[in-house]
């Protein structure tokens, strides 16, 4: 190089980094390298319940952090705002989602603690993996940009990976993560392709850019459009497990080990819809017409295959599994309404369902008993003589599920089927309904077994080991029965924090 | 056929082209070759060293790890080269980004061999 032309060096533009907007990613990321770290270093084995309680403590900051972005985005004078060079959005739906994820970490991890012990897997990495990717799930609820969405659909689903593997002498535990592995990379291709289709479609893939876009310009042709939203459908729908890119469901819920169960279930699919309704209720709002079809299909089959299949299933793992399924069908009824209600009910939907489904794995973790395999029917028959609180607990959270009222999964599922009648979408909610009533079945199944099932009963009369209910376990069920039943009588606060975290679009400055 | 649609013939046309000299190219000389086997001919190819053992053998599974390591730093380098090139224009933040980007490979590297991996027993 000559000195001439080192002469004329232009510097590039670099982005301004906000580090208030992002401080919760930076809790989350800091506590999981200085546990990495800390741990890879000492000498000796911490105290019991450490590495649990750290991570818990890192949630905690990382929810005070969003506390202030709240007050921030929630004052009329500040406002919503885009942060580093427009690629992330600051509102109220990201801290919403930033608070959902976080309190699924922290809930994990209390459910991971005696697990850990108990399976002889004890050590730091399940807790540093489940704090990536639930960073990995705020940056996707954060993304004001498809790249960013992808960023984060990565970070989360490759850590996902590895945890859904990380039961090492359990084979189901290690086919589930190839299974895993394989379908989410091909889905992340099919997001992947999308994004590009979009962006050959609209120039842009900043959100604010892309609605500014489409509000302005009519395409003569939209077919690349279309298959993009067609693409990008395709990989948040397998995020968010709805049929029919449902498959991987049940196989990877069984197999992994229970406490990751609960935090995929809950984070994943949390920021699978954060994604999800930020694309296309918010971004692609001015193609209502040619999406809400495509997402009615999809609530519509997921409703009922989910709730139709859990009926048949014999393995609570499995049966938790296919209602998950049948739970994002009535999260998409919300989103298909394509309003700021159906997007409040949808968020709603999504906090209430993280702790219903944390609470619920976590007594599958518990029963499960040493080898995390004991997850029949028959290990849950009679359970109310030898675990009365447990088989309490149990059951709130599987009413909550099925929709009894004074539980929050009523009010979930009343805001967006209401939501869903207020868009004219009358079908939709009927089928709702109905699903709801077959769905109650396999939750009043369990039930049945619990109290009135016999524990001799059937060919294999072995007497069973004890049911442990370690400290951590039992601080996490508490917690997610508390708010099960207080949010189902007194649902104001969070009705509210739902209303005010309807996405808002922000062009970059 | 649209004009969009139209610019993606150049891509089809050579595809086609790359097909067709391949054929022409390996088929000239299957045409052309003498063929003379020989069993020191048609045993596997590895770089000139005669093969030890079948094809499927077994290796050390401590190849792996390392094999990863590996290609964690060979990417690192795929970004460090670019970035040293134009550090200039980067500045104190790009300088700093890097930093952020190498510590925590450094630190991943703390943890393998904290966990015992870079020791070959």
């Amino acid at each position: 190089m000559t000195p001439a032309v080192i002469a004329q060096i232009e510097p590039i533009a670099t982005p301004e980094i906000e580090w208030f907007a992002v401080s919760p990613l930076l809790v989350l990321v800091g506590g999981a390298l200085v546990l990495l770290t800390a741990a890879a270093l000492a000498r000796s084995r911490p105290p019991r319940g450490f590495y649990a309680l750290f991570t818990v403590v890192t949630a905690a900051l990382a929810v005070a952090c969003s506390a202030l972005l709240w007050q921030r985005v929630t004052d009329p004078g500040r406002g919503p705002f885009t942060a580093i060079g427009g690629a992330i959005t600051i509102d109220g739906f990201s801290v919403f989602f930033a608070v959902t994820i976080t309190a699924a970490i922290a809930l994990g991890a209390l459910l991971a603690d005696d697990y850990l012990r108990r399976e002889g897997l004890d050590g730091p990495e399940l807790y540093v993996l489940m704090l990536l990717s639930g960073t990995g799930g705020v940056v996707m609820a954060m993304a004001n940009d498809l790249i960013v969405v992808f960023l984060g659909l990565e970070t989360l689903s490759i850590a996902l990976y590895v945890m859904a593997g990380l039961h090492l002498r359990r084979l189901e535990s290690q086919e589930s993560a190839i299974k895993y592995f394989v379908l989410g990379s091909f889905s992340s291709a099919f997001l992947l392709y999308g994004i590009a289709l979009v962006y050959g479609a609209t120039g842009s893939t900043n959100f604010g850019a892309i609605a500014g876009f489409l509000s302005g310009n009519v395409l003569a042709s939209n077919g690349l459009l279309l298959a993009g939203f067609a693409l990008l459908l395709v990989g948040l729908g397998f995020k968010v497990a709805a049929v029919p890119f449902h498959v991987w469901t049940p196989d990877v819920y069984q197999g992994a080990p229970t406490p990751v169960t609960a935090f995929m279930a809950s984070a994943s699919k949390a920021a699978g819809f954060a994604a999800l309704l930020r694309v296309f209720v918010s971004t692609f709002d001015v193609y209502r017409l040619d999406w809400r079809p495509l997402m009615w299909g999809l609530a519509v089959l997921s409703l009922l295959v989910g709730s139709f299949l859990a009926v048949v299933q014999s393995d609570v793992k499995r049966m938790l599994a296919y209602s998950s399924i049948s739970h994002a069908g009535f999260i998409l009824v919300g989103a298909e309404a394509a309003s700021d209600r159906g997007i409040a009910g949808a968020l709603f939907y999504l906090l209430a369902y993280t702790f219903m489904v944390v609470g619920s794995f976590g007594v599958a973790t518990l029963v499960g008993g040493r080898g995390d395999a004991d997850h029949g029917l028959s290990a849950y028959r009679g359970l109310s003589r030898r675990r009365p609180l447990l088989a309490l607990a149990f059951t709130v959270l599987l009413l909550a599920q099925a929709g009894v009222p004074l539980t929050s999964g009523f009010l979930a599922k009343f805001y967006v089927i209401g939501a869903a009648v207020e868009a004219d979408s009358y079908a939709l909610a009927l089928i709702a309904m109905l699903s709801a009533v077959v769905a109650a079945f396999v939750y009043l199944r369990i039930t049945v077994a619990m109290y009135m099932g016999d524990e001799t009963e059937g060919a294999e009369a072995v007497t069973r080991p004890a049911v442990r209910v370690p400290p951590g376990a039992a601080l996490a069920l508490g917690v997610a029965v508390a708010f099960t039943i207080v949010v189902g009588i007194l649902p104001s606060p969070v009705v509210d924090f739902a209303r005010d975290a309807v996405p808002v679009l922000l062009s970059a400055p | 056929m649209s004009e969009f649609l139209r610019a993606y013939l150049t891509v089809a046309v050579f595809a086609g082209a790359a097909g067709l000299l391949v054929a022409l190219m390996l088929g000239a000389g299957w045409l052309i070759r003498p063929s003379r086997p020989t069993a020191q001919k048609s045993i596997a190819y590895e770089s000139g060293v005669d093969p030890v053992g079948p094809g499927f053998g077994q290796s050390q599974v401590r190849y792996y790890i390392f094999a990863l390591l590996f290609v964690l730093f060979d990417v690192e380098a795929v970004f460090i080269f670019p970035w040293a090139l134009r550090l200039e224009s980067y500045g104190l933040f790009g300088l700093v980004e890097m930093g952020i980007f190498i510590v925590i490979l450094a630190l991943g590297l703390v943890y393998a061999w904290r966990k015992g991996v870079l020791r070959w027993v």
